[in-house]
């Protein structure tokens, strides 16, 4: 095998959140953290509840802001540290290159779920008919039935929406992709379906970087384990 | 003539006053010139713009003619004929291939109007976008940036309730491709005389202190939709006097009993048919 | 991507009194922007400020037109911004009232941004409206009726169907969903988010609910006192705030 392709190199970095109303506390959570991914791995983050597991898909999505390092993710086939990209920057490499699924949907009020599912591939440019037909069939394949399709998902059980949300991470295909847990509340036979999913998708050359809380999960997906530790309290 | 007052009874500087801001409105046609508007002797409503713009046009040669709805011989037209010939001494008539000057409320003559001659129309409200925009700053802005989508509006709110652009009088007109203009409450019928007129039309406001003008030959637009383009009455009847099937036609109640008959809203022309006709 | 709206350091004084202070930030085609804070913040002035409604005491205001032609806002003739508001802009009132012509019909209110741009078919005006009615899910037999006979939310949802029945490239909205029922509410957002999309345009919206954010703009700024202490990706704002008032703003809403 030839040497995959970096597609995130993490360097030096760190997180602390200021909590300006609780006296001013800073809570540290990220050190210095180095971590380069490749195409077509699956690293898990491992490491007790309060780690910073979290928070570090969350630092490298921009949900979170960077307070030191660099986050360099491959973009439109250059480098493009995180911590330095405009807004508007940072909304296209989500749009085009890195995608992240957490464990819970934000539904849409009013919104069904086929219309969620297909979302971000209209976004990216796909016909409405063409992206429904995509989101029906991916919503077949997580095993969502069909007469759930047009309802919005607010009413769904959390496993239904779980997979609402699976479907609707994974739908436009992503070089880079953030799992936080999208597994929790699913039987054996939906894991399995996502492990499938994630697989094609490594094959097709993406790089995840998730964490799976289940060890049957994480043994059928993970290429490399990253662990993790919470930081001493000082 | 009575000697006690200035000839056409306002005095020399209101009436180049009144000239100024007349040929300022025959410069830009349709555009609303503010007048300072002298008391009358007579209440607004009567006429008072128009009869100031009379006052300002005429000279001792002038032959003048007053009509009221078309009718020669109403109060208001018989008052403000007799008002002039007692302030200025000029001639009356009301025969309208005769006059030099006609001052109307409410129509145009059917006769057609020549060169030589200047109709001056009484004007309530001078703002045809007034029924819209109450604010007087606004209509001027809308004016000055030919800013005009309301005024399709109120046809369409007609023919949403009618069915057909049910307003009949005093309906909006573009003058010059530019200016958005009342024609004052004359009836639809008449607004084609409007278009490439030879005689000079002026249009006074007293209440309102507005003049403006459509100066011979000029394009007068009455404002329409694609599929309902702008049409003018029409009556199965003719006129029941002369027998006339192109004038503007009034209904009036004859007897007590209700009984009603169809006749020219213009005297003079139905007379002059009425000759034709026996002759 | 090249900005659609170009605001820098933009101030609006009342007399000696701030109404917004120093603002800077771009605004690209097909972003819905929200400027969330508290009352008398300075929302509003910001927004009537870069709407060409109020003159700005200082900084500047560049447009890309349709043809790709900047302007300069703070020079723009009366004639321009007319224009512009005519052919390019939107703007959607908090009170329907105020954007809606009261005294003519349902359908008259949406055909009239139309009708300034020429449009003279009646037929035609009637059937855009009647689709419009019904895209902001009012009854469109209901299209000769006036305005006042409608609920406030409707009064709403006939206002936004009014102002983007032209398509306008940028919208202006000044809280347009406050004092709204919550059940109404959450219908005209889902109806702009919907739009929004549809119809690619870009929109600038006032709010003071961070819900509201988070379901509509990419984008949020967060100001206080005039100024803008805090502007970024509104979920980094609303899951990571930054600013003493940023932050307290979030915790003292309940969380979605
Ligand atoms: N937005 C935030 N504001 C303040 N503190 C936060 C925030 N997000 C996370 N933290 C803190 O960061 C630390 C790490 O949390 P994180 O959720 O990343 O842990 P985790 O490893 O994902 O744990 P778990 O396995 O339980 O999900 C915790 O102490 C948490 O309280
Ligand atoms: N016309 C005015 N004259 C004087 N001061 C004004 C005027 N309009 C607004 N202000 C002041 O400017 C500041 C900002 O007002 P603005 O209306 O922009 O606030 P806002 O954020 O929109 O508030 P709200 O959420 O209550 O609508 C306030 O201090 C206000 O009192
Ligand atoms: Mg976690
Ligand atoms: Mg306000
Ligand atoms: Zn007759």
């Amino acid at each position: 095998m030839t040497a995959a392709l970096p597609m995130l190199e993490l360097r030096g970095l760190s997180k602390s959140f200021e909590l300006h109303h609780q006296h001013d506390a800073r809570l540290k959570v990220l050190d210095s953290i180095d971590l380069s991914l490749h195409a077509g791995e699956c690293v898990v983050l491992a490491g007790p509840s309060g780690a910073g597991k979290s928070t570090l898909l969350r630092v490298i999505y921009a949900n979170y802001r960077i307070s030191r390092g660099a986050v360099c993710v491959r973009h439109d086939g250059g480098w493009l540290d995180l911590a330095e990209a405009t807004p508007h920057q940072v909304l296209d490499v989500r749009r085009r290159t890195l995608g992240y699924v957490s464990q819970f949907l934000r539904v849409i009020p009013r919104v069904p779920a086929l219309d969620i599912v297909a979302e971000p591939l209209i976004e990216a440019g796909t016909a409405t008919t063409e992206a429904l037909q995509h989101a029906g069939a991916l919503l077949h394949r997580l095993n969502v039935p069909e007469r759930l399709w047009r309802l919005p998902p607010g009413t769904f059980s959390g496993g239904e929406q779980q997979r609402v949300n699976i479907a609707r991470g994974l739908i436009v295909p992503r070089p880079l992709l953030l799992l936080d847990e999208p597994t929790a509340s699913l039987d054996a036979a939906n894991r399995a379906v996502v492990a499938e999913l994630l697989e094609e998708a490594r094959n097709a050359g993406s790089a995840v970087l998730g964490i799976f809380h289940d060890e049957d999960m994480r043994q059928r997906v993970a290429t490399r384990l990253f662990p993790m530790r919470p930081l001493e309290t000082s | 003539m009575t000697p006690t007052y200035n000839f056409a009874f306002l005095d020399e500087n209101t009436k180049r006053m009144l000239r100024r801001a007349l040929l300022k409105a025959v410069a830009i046609p349709g555009y609303q010139v503010p007048f300072g508007s002298r008391e009358m002797p007579l209440p607004y409503g009567w006429g008072t713009g128009g009869i100031q713009v009379t006052a300002a046009l005429l000279g001792p040669d002038d032959v003048l003619k007053v009509i009221d709805q078309g009718a020669d011989d109403t109060t208001n037209a018989v008052n403000i004929r007799r008002f002039f010939a007692r302030t200025a001494g000029v001639a009356t008539t009301e025969r309208t291939a005769e006059a030099s000057v006609i001052q109307t409320r409410h129509r145009i003559p059917e006769t057609p109007l020549r060169e030589d001659q200047i109709l001056v129309f009484q004007v309530p409200e001078p703002e045809p976008l007034r029924t819209l925009e109450p604010r007087e700053a606004e209509t001027r802005t809308m004016h000055a940036l030919a800013d005009y989508g309301l005024m399709h509006v109120k046809l369409y709110e007609d023919i949403a309730q009618y069915g057909h652009i049910a307003t009949s009088y005093d309906y909006p007109v573009l003058v010059d491709g530019r200016f958005l203009t009342s024609p004052s409450p004359i009836p639809k019928f008449d607004n084609p005389k409007l278009d490439h007129s030879p005689a000079l039309m002026l249009f006074g406001a007293g209440r309102e202190k507005r003049l403006y003008a459509i100066p011979p030959y000029t394009q007068v637009e009455s404002l329409a939709f694609d599929d309902h383009p702008f049409e003018i009455q029409r009556w199965e009847h003719q006129c029941a006097l002369c027998g006339s099937g192109e004038s503007y036609l009034d209904e009036v109640v004859v007897d007590d009993c209700g009984t009603r008959m169809f006749v020219c809203s213009d005297t003079d022309y139905c007379g002059e048919h009425l000759a034709e006709a026996v002759a | 991507m090249n900005a659609l709206l170009q605001v820098r350091k933009l101030s609006r004084h009342y007399g000696q009194r701030i109404g917004c202070q120093d603002v800077s930030f771009d605004l690209h085609p097909g972003e819905l922007l929200c400027i969330v804070g508290e009352s008398g913040s300075g929302k509003s002035t910001l927004l009537n400020t870069m709407a060409a409604q109020l003159a700005p005491s200082a900084g500047s205001i560049r447009y890309r037109q349709k043809n790709d032609a900047w302007l300069e806002l703070d020079a723009l003739s009366e004639a321009d911004r007319r224009r512009l508001a005519r052919e390019e802009w939107g703007f959607v009132t908090q009170n329907p009232r105020d954007g809606l012509r009261l005294n003519v019909s349902a359908g008259a209110n949406v055909a009239e941004r139309l009708m300034a741009l020429g449009m003279r078919d009646y037929g035609r005006l009637r059937e855009i409206a009647s689709s419009w009615l019904a895209r902001v899910e009012i009854d469109p037999l209901r299209i000769d009726d006036a305005p006042t006979s409608f609920s406030g939310g409707m009064q709403q949802r006939l206002q936004i169907a009014r102002t983007l029945v032209t398509q306008p490239r940028l919208v202006f909205m000044d809280e347009p969903t406050a004092g709204l029922d919550v059940s109404v509410q959450a219908r005209i957002l889902d109806l702009l988010r919907r739009l929004v999309n549809e119809l690619g345009l870009a929109a600038v919206m006032v709010t003071h609910d961070l819900a509201v954010a988070r379901l509509l703009a990419a984008r949020t700024m967060v100001m206080q006192g005039g100024c803008v202490v805090e502007t970024g990706l509104t979920d980094q704002i609303l899951d990571d705030p930054q600013h003493p008032y940023t932050q307290l703003l979030v915790s003292s809403v309940l969380t979605t």
